[in-house]
């Protein structure tokens, strides 16, 4: 009996490949750490920090009970969620005329929406100031056309400015996945909603809006978490009393070097984000489960 | 439940409108010189056929003859560029689909994924504005009609490729429609399920006799079994239309004479009528007495025409007509054998039942076949 018995040895070849495994993910690990977590760790701690270098809650008492932070917050709030529903609404009219109306070109403008999705945020903002602004082509060409001494459209320098861009920003990010989910729907489908009596909008509601729902929810997730994030629209419209939460971090940190400050306010945002981002990763964990459950 | 066919012109009408409607007789379809063409690409070329209310005409002929274009043409997803489409007494060529009050399956269900069986079957009914009380009782209604009630609060995804074809069936019929398109509704299914389909709605007709049906498939042996008439479609034109088992028997030309059925179709020349609607031709260096059903004239060149199931290795009787060929191939299908024989310079497949010793290969066999069996079949392929 005792012939038969096999010891294994004390190390065996796949835990010692375990061990070297290990190794390789230290590296991006650390990396990682020192160029991400440990500026976020430091933001954290400047914002938990008194003047006498002890943990805190004054300095969150103190932001949270400014005019100019709820000011912020409100615009932020406020800005995101209407530049969410704007983009919503015209991504998914955009997005129905493109997949479901024939029209010479409509592979062109998918293409020209993915080159869209690639540019920089501002550009959008320096190109409405050519057009909107007020030495713009649209201002100059009213001037010149009634005799006006001022220009008369200046909505861009508001919020609603700063909305207009950001839903032309982030328009393309609604109709790339709207555009995936309508090539999934089966033409059939729509042709025998509309033998049974349907009409075109009858159509839309009961048939494509369902089968969309995902796609919106995932898409207008992202949309609000990008929006909610947006520093280079709001510095370079420059509208007037409109403050976001990236636009007070950078006049706190930049302009009045009021680290503390900007720190707590950076670490809302961080708060709002993650929250934000959660929701989102949530929504498209649910609407990919129901989708794949009704496919 | 019979007999309740809508006859009502309008698209969206309310269920009091829709049952008062029903009393009415049944409508047909007609095709008048109808033309559909993609750019410069003629789909269907002037084709001309008429369904009688409470028919089923099925359409058949091999990919792209224009089959389920000159369909969808009547479903409204595909406009003419000439010609008109008549539902009952209704010019509906101009009229979206929407308006038509068509019923229409396809081949791959198209159930609407995100609603239950009871709801896909009632939305054509709520799209039409129709009550709640209406719906209450014509959604069961008609999941009985085809055997599914008790699947009523079933997604799509929780039922068989068959099932979803019942449902699709009975959301068809919910609106009581003027006419059934059926496009290819039983190609997805596996063969045996799509025989107890066959079998399915030949019973739903049976039940709802004035119910017009356009049915469009690839299948002859589903369009032999449902269909009152059959036209054959190619290259867009309608190459042959008649009464099922006439245009079996009695092909019009040789190629709806080889699509339905497969039929033998070998040269014969100087044809010479005889009494009593028969005639004789010279066929393979024999002479073979047939049916001159076309009315052809003497000494006109035509096909002899006949079935693989009508050649027998034994004559019947002393005055069948005979042809001698060698065996090309023999092959056992199960319930019968497949024999491929040479004469001449063509191929006469006869299709016999199991035999105690089937011919081998390479060995000289002679065919008999009775006159009754044959038919003449004019010259030319059935294109304009």
């Amino acid at each position: 009996m005792a012939d038969l018995v096999i010891t294994p040895p004390a190390s065996s070849g796949p835990a010692r490949a375990a061990d070297w495994r290990a190794l390789w993910i230290a590296p991006p690990l650390l990396v990682l750490a020192a160029l991400f977590f440990y500026p976020l760790v430091l933001i954290a701690m400047q914002a938990f920090t008194s003047d006498a270098h002890t943990f805190t809650l004054d300095n969150f008492a103190t932001v949270l009970h400014s005019r100019q932070f709820l000011s912020g917050l409100y615009h932020t709030i406020s800005i995101a969620v209407l530049a969410s529903s704007g983009c919503l609404v015209l991504g998914f009219v955009f997005s129905l005329v493109i997949a479901f109306v024939p029209f010479p070109g409509a592979r062109l403008v998918g293409r020209l929406i993915d080159t869209f999705i690639s540019l920089p945020t501002f550009l959008v903002a320096l190109a409405f100031t050519f057009v909107y602004g007020s030495a713009g082509i649209l201002n100059q060409s009213l001037m010149t056309a009634f005799h006006l001494t001022m220009p008369p459209v200046d909505f861009l320098y508001s919020q609603w400015g700063v909305v207009l861009s950001e839903v032309t920003v982030y328009t393309p990010f609604i109709m790339r996945p709207l555009l995936a989910c309508f090539s999934q729907i089966e033409t059939s489908q729509i042709e025998i909603a509309s033998s049974l009596g349907a009409r075109p909008l009858g159509i839309v509601r009961k048939i494509i809006l369902p089968a969309a729902l995902p796609a919106l929810l995932a898409g207008g997730s992202l949309c609000l978490l990008l929006t909610v994030n947006e520093f280079g629209i709001v510095l370079f419209i420059g509208a007037k009393d409109v403050i976001t939460l990236p636009m007070l971090i950078y006049d706190k940190a930049i302009q009045e070097f009021d680290y503390p400050t900007a720190c707590v306010i950076a670490v809302i945002n961080i708060a709002l984000s993650l929250g934000l981002y959660g929701c989102y990763r949530a929504v498209v964990s649910l609407c990919g489960g129901r989708r794949a459950a009704l496919d | 439940m019979a007999n309740t066919i809508i006859m009502a012109p309008g698209p969206a009408q309310p269920a009091s409108t829709m049952e008062a409607s029903a009393a009415r007789g049944a409508s047909g379809i007609g095709f008048e010189n109808v033309t559909v063409a993609y750019g410069n690409q003629t789909i269907v070329d002037s084709l001309t056929l008429t369904v009688k209310p409470g028919e089923i005409v099925a359409l058949i002929g091999p990919s792209g003859s224009g089959k389920t274009t000159a369909l969808r043409a009547v479903a409204g997803f595909v406009q003419p560029r000439a010609g008109r489409i008549v539902i009952g007494d209704r010019d509906v060529t101009h009229l979206p689909p929407y308006a038509r009050n068509i019923g229409m399956v396809v081949q791959n269900y198209a159930l609407f994924p995100h609603m239950r069986v009871e709801d896909n079957v009632a939305f054509g009914l709520r799209a039409r504005h129709a009550g709640a009380d209406a719906i209450r009782e014509r959604v069961p209604e008609c999941l009985g009609l085809v055997g599914m009630a008790k699947y009523a609060k079933r997604y799509p995804r929780e039922l068989s490729g068959g099932q979803q074809q019942r449902v699709a069936i009975a959301r068809a019929l919910a609106i009581r429609p003027q006419v059934l398109l059926l496009d290819e509704p039983l190609s997805a299914l596996d063969a045996q399920i799509r025989r107890s389909m066959v079998d399915e709605i030949g019973r739903l007709h049976r039940t709802l006799p004035s119910l017009t049906v356009l049915y469009v498939t690839h299948d002859q042996t589903e369009a032999l079994t449902l269909a009152n008439h059959i036209g054959i479609m190619r290259d867009g034109k309608l190459v042959a239309f008649g009464e099922t088992q006439g245009l079996y028997r009695h092909p019009p030309n040789r190629f709806a004479a080889e699509f339905l059925g497969r039929a033998n179709v070998l040269p014969a020349e100087q044809l010479e009528a005889t009494d009593g609607g028969f005639a004789r031709v010279r066929c393979a260096d024999v002479v073979v007495a047939g049916r001159n059903h076309h009315g052809l004239a003497a000494g006109s060149a035509c096909f002899v025409c006949v079935r693989p199931h009508d050649l027998r290795i034994e004559a019947r009787s002393d005055s069948a007509n005979r042809v001698a060929g060698v065996v090309r191939s023999v092959q056992w299908l199960g319930e019968q054998l497949s024999i491929v024989l040479e004469v001449g310079d063509s191929e006469i497949r006869l299709s016999q039942p199991p035999l105690a010793r089937a011919p081998e290969p390479g060995s000289a066999l002679t065919v008999y076949f009775d006159a009754a069996d044959v038919t003449f079949v004019p010259e030319g392929d059935g294109h304009g």
